[in-house]
């Protein structure tokens, strides 16, 4: 309830991050949510991720439309800026404000109603847009806040709380992505936060839009035998394409001397971002290729067809530019520039009055 | 001696669009307005890209009234299909020049025109080669013709072609002079030229400029420091995101790098083309888009959030007309009531009405400080045939002490000597909150909504608490009357009756109040708005007078419903005269209007011609 204040609890056993904040210096309000809903473990996430990584608290931009998904904005990170805009339009936002500040860290949060079927459009164009944004899309099948009605992603046959099956084909988003040209498509499961926050890492770290679908059940309308966005559902059917650690180009090491004791195999792959930063990927697949557009949309499609739920970090460009690489912008953020450059001024103007004699 | 009308006559050319037309009649509008001669141009064309007729109308009016008119007195009639149509639309003892190079029916004969025919085809195939060139040396003929019959200074048009074709393109500017020659040659010898409505040199255009509405917008974004711009494509705005991105390519690029000092958006559509200038104005940047009535209306709900969660943002409509698609390519004034009102629930937005491409200048700057001073949405509206022909008007002047009003926005300094920062609280008691810029503080971060939030800034579904904030927010909107420019107001001493009118009616107005009072003796006086909430003059003005005439171009009288609704000012006090049929008003049917609102002629406003 947003009316309880949080208690802001501080233990001098808390571990810190390197800016000397604890994870507690991320959270935000209290949750209004069900008790159980799959949003809050990926609000959890995102926390985990934002301290790991040490992003001070209010150089990121939390962006999000309306419903269930988009709420989850105010329940972290309390000390950045959040902009709850309207029904499936926080992508065009997110592209405003990217553009005129481009030095924030943009997180962007919305569910399977909010981009899949009013925001598809909006989510389509920031996608091709490839705005510097992590884009997390809470999936679970139904609309919650009216009450259970089905979404553009509900899964053929998959039925509703009153059995009613759901008969018109799922809009994939991970598949939507792949073929508009995303330039980073993941798929994770809020009930799995160890997959799930280094993807976030990545994401994050991505130049260009990280588009993270993540399979977060409803436990008031979707969590029911017969439905394949339920928690019990995607723990069967959850399959981890490839395993993907993030490593900040602080810590990373070459791969001569690599260290892979968190991921013990030697199916791995280092695939390093403009940043320096490293996507390590451990091919849980014989021979996934993470930077192979057409083998991962045709991976999922098969492991799709055969029932299963294909998780990781599918697919990431390492040559993505962003929207002001493309646009050719200056560094510094626009809406910073001092006016004397950007007005030309009087002289200015009374030779350009010559053109129009 | 030469004798008649001197700069005092209006002409249209019918052609055919995608023929190239534009660029000679531009040279004839920028000829005469070289010869020192106040003019203007409209540009009457189809929404198609190739084949379907077209005009350019062309007023001279030495004593500067340029507002169109459907009086014509020289029509140079270029497509066969539309003959009749400009044969009819002569005054009697008008001309009409046409290409002799195929015979003209007699039919379309009419006694009291007098038909020029010039075989420009003929002339055109026998001197150029290849199809495109004759085609487009034609309409070059013909503005040698007028040069000849309307005693156009041929000097003036040589150098022009000089300027536009230079050195590097000789063969271009002897090509184009030799058709320019053979129309004047052809005149010369078979007419008696000059014709009695002719030109005569003048200087009346020395400190003025040439320039179109969506122009002069765009270089005052450029000059109002605006760094983002959004938009989708549409007639008639389009060309305003077009100059910017070609003013920024000029003036907004970084010496070392050559990297852009803007970021210029096409969005999927204006419901994105909206959140992307919201975006950017909650992120600091001054940001616009340009639409026209149709974007708009995909824009209310975008609109509302812009509102409620007070982020600064420009909003250009360049209104064409409506309903629905409606009339793409022909001018209105129909979306008063839309902008003023636009999203659900209760909203209200400030307005700005520029009457010419100076006004479109001096108020896109306007409008970003009244957007970051009240931390709302403005719109400014113009319309087509303000937004995309071009106008003569004062040149513009730019005061380089001028620097952006901002608003209330807290830096990191500031926010130090604060104890708690809340987003929505009235600290000055004027109903303008402090904003801070994402990113610059921790103590300044807030959360945005469209939600019902209290003036700290949290979520809340309390009546009173919803009820505070949205109070507050319409006591912010009613103080910006003072911050809108105030109305033109011109009165005549002992005049009972005042005219009101907006945005690109004031030079037909204007006209119409000077003939009547030299024709008729009526004085009236004259209010012309500029700005949404009202002035406080204005409702000053409509309680001085027995009964106030307001003059616009929409069927449902949107100017005259927001004065009933926004003043205190009786209905009884208020009447209208309405044009809406796409073309810009002329001050005959003002005077017609007027007459007979007032019960002073016989002849009513619906039985004057188009």
């Amino acid at each position: 309830m947003t009316y309880i204040a949080k208690p802001r609890v501080f233990h001098p056993s808390l571990e810190k991050n390197e800016l000397g904040l604890t994870r507690r210096d991320y959270e935000g309000v209290m949750s209004t949510l069900c008790a159980g809903c799959g949003h809050d473990s990926v609000t959890a996430a995102l926390i985990e991720a934002a301290w790991e990584l040490a992003i001070p608290t209010h150089r990121a931009a939390k962006m999000s439309g309306i419903g269930c998904s988009s709420k989850t904005t105010a329940y972290f990170m309390s000390e950045s800026h959040g902009f709850n805009s309207v029904h499936g339009r926080m992508p065009s936002v997110a592209s405003g404000a990217n553009a005129a500040n481009r030095d924030l860290v943009y997180i962007g949060v919305s569910g399977d109603g909010d981009s899949l079927s009013i925001g598809l459009g909006q989510l389509c164009h920031a996608v091709r847009r490839n705005l510097n944004l992590l884009y997390i899309i809470e999936n679970n099948g139904v609309y919650g806040l009216t009450k259970g009605q089905f979404s553009a992603s509900a899964d053929m046959g998959s039925k509703s709380k009153r059995g009613v099956p759901n008969e018109q084909p799922p809009i994939d988003p991970a598949l939507l992505g792949l073929s508009i040209g995303a330039t980073f498509v993941a798929r994770g499961f809020s009930g799995d936060k160890d997959q799930l926050v280094p993807i976030i890492k990545a994401g994050i770290r991505h130049p260009g839009l990280a588009l993270v679908d993540v399979i977060s059940p409803c436990v008031t309308f979707n969590d029911h035998v017969g439905s394949t966005k339920s928690y019990a559902y995607t723990r069967e059917h959850f399959r981890e394409a490839v395993e993907a650690a993030f490593v900040a180009p602080k810590d990373f090491v070459p791969p001569a001397d690599e260290i892979t004791a968190d991921i013990a195999s030697a199916e791995v792959r280092d695939v390093r971002m403009h940043d320096g930063s490293v996507i390590r990927f451990r091919q849980v697949e014989g021979d996934y290729d993470a930077t192979d557009r057409d083998a991962v949309y045709g991976y999922l499609r098969e492991r799709q067809n055969a029932g299963e739920v294909p998780t990781g970090l599918l697919y990431v460009d390492p040559e993505s530019r962003d929207l002001h690489d493309v646009l050719g912008t200056v560094d510094r953020p626009l809406w910073d520039l001092p006016f004397e450059e950007l007005c030309p001024g009087s002289e200015a103007l009374d030779a350009l009055m010559e053109n129009y004699r | 001696m030469k004798t008649g009308r001197v700069n005092d006559f209006a002409l249209k050319i019918g052609t055919v669009n995608g023929t190239g037309s534009a660029s000679a009649n531009g040279l004839i509008m920028q000829s005469i307005f070289r010869m020192g001669v106040p003019v203007s141009g409209k540009n009457v064309f189809p929404s198609n890209i190739q084949g379907l007729p077209t005009w350019y109308e062309i007023r001279v009016n030495g004593t500067g009234h340029v507002a169109r008119t459907p009086d014509f007195d020289l029509i140079v009639a270029m497509n066969p299909e539309t003959y009749a149509q400009d044969i009819e639309e002569l005054v009697p003892g008008g001309w009409l020049l046409y290409d002799s190079s195929w015979p003209m029916a007699d039919t379309l004969r009419r006694e009291e025109v007098t038909f020029l025919g010039v075989p420009l085809a003929e002339m055109c195939v026998k001197t150029f080669d290849g199809g495109r060139t004759r085609i487009l040396m034609k309409n070059i003929a013909y503005t040698g013709a007028l040069a000849a019959l309307l005693d156009m200074d041929m000097d003036v048009i040589r150098g022009l072609l000089e300027e536009t074709f230079g050195e590097r393109k000789r063969h271009l500017l002897d090509a184009n002079f030799e058709a320019i020659r053979l129309g004047y040659d052809y005149a010369t010898e078979n007419f008696e030229c000059p014709l009695p409505i002719r030109l005569e040199g003048m200087d009346a255009t020395r400190d003025s400029i040439l320039i179109d509405g969506n122009t002069a917008a765009a270089l005052g974004c450029v000059y109002a420091g605006a760094t983002v711009a959004a938009w989708y494509p549409i007639t008639p705005s389009t060309s305003l995101v077009d100059a910017f991105t070609a003013y920024c390519g000029r003036l907004r690029v970084e010496d070392e790098t050559g990297r852009s000092k803007a970021a210029i958006l096409q969005a999927e559509d204006e419901l994105a083309a909206a959140g992307i200038t919201i975006g950017a104005g909650w992120a600091g940047a001054r940001a616009f888009t340009a639409t026209s009535g149709a974007g708009i209306s995909l824009m209310t709900e975008f609109i509302g959030l812009a509102y409620y969660a007070e982020v600064p943002c420009v909003f250009f409509d360049v209104e064409r007309v409506g309903p629905s698609t409606g009339m793409p390519t022909r001018t209105q004034q129909g979306d008063i009531l839309l902008c003023a009102y636009a999203s659900h629930g209760d909203t209200k937005h400030v307005c700005l009405y520029p009457k010419d491409p100076a006004e479109c200048f001096e108020f896109s700057v306007k409008a970003f400080d009244v957007a970051e001073r009240f931390q709302t949405p403005v719109f400014v509206l113009s319309d087509l045939d303000i937004g995309m022909n071009d106008w003569v008007v004062p040149r513009f002047e730019w005061d380089d002490e001028y620097r952006p009003d901002r608003g209330k926005v807290l830096d990191a300094e500031a926010l130090a000597e604060i104890e708690t920062f809340y987003r929505y609280l009235d600290v000055d008691g004027d109903g303008i909150p402090y904003r801070t810029i994402p990113g610059e503080d921790p103590k300044g971060a807030y959360f945005t909504r469209g939600s019902g939030h209290t003036k700290y800034g949290k979520y809340t579904e309390d009546p009173d608490e919803y009820q505070e904030v949205i109070d507050r927010i319409a006591v912010k909107i009613d103080n910006a009357a003072e911050a809108v420019p105030p109305p033109e107001i011109r009165s005549r001493p002992d005049a009972r009756y005042g005219l009101i009118t907006l945005g690109a009616c004031d030079g037909a107005v204007r006209e119409a109040i000077e003939r009547m009072e030299a024709e008729d003796g009526l004085r009236l006086d004259y209010m012309r708005i500029r700005g949404f909430p009202f002035a406080p003059e204005v409702a000053g003005f409509i309680e001085a007078h027995d009964l106030n005439i307001v003059i616009e171009q929409n069927r449902d009288a949107q100017l005259k419903s927001l004065l009933t609704l926004e003043t205190p000012a009786s209905k009884e006090r208020l009447t209208s005269v309405l044009r809406y049929g796409g073309l810009p008003l002329s001050a005959r049917h003002v005077i017609a209007g007027v007459k007979d609102r007032l019960g002073l002629a016989a002849e009513t406003a619906e039985g004057v011609g188009t």
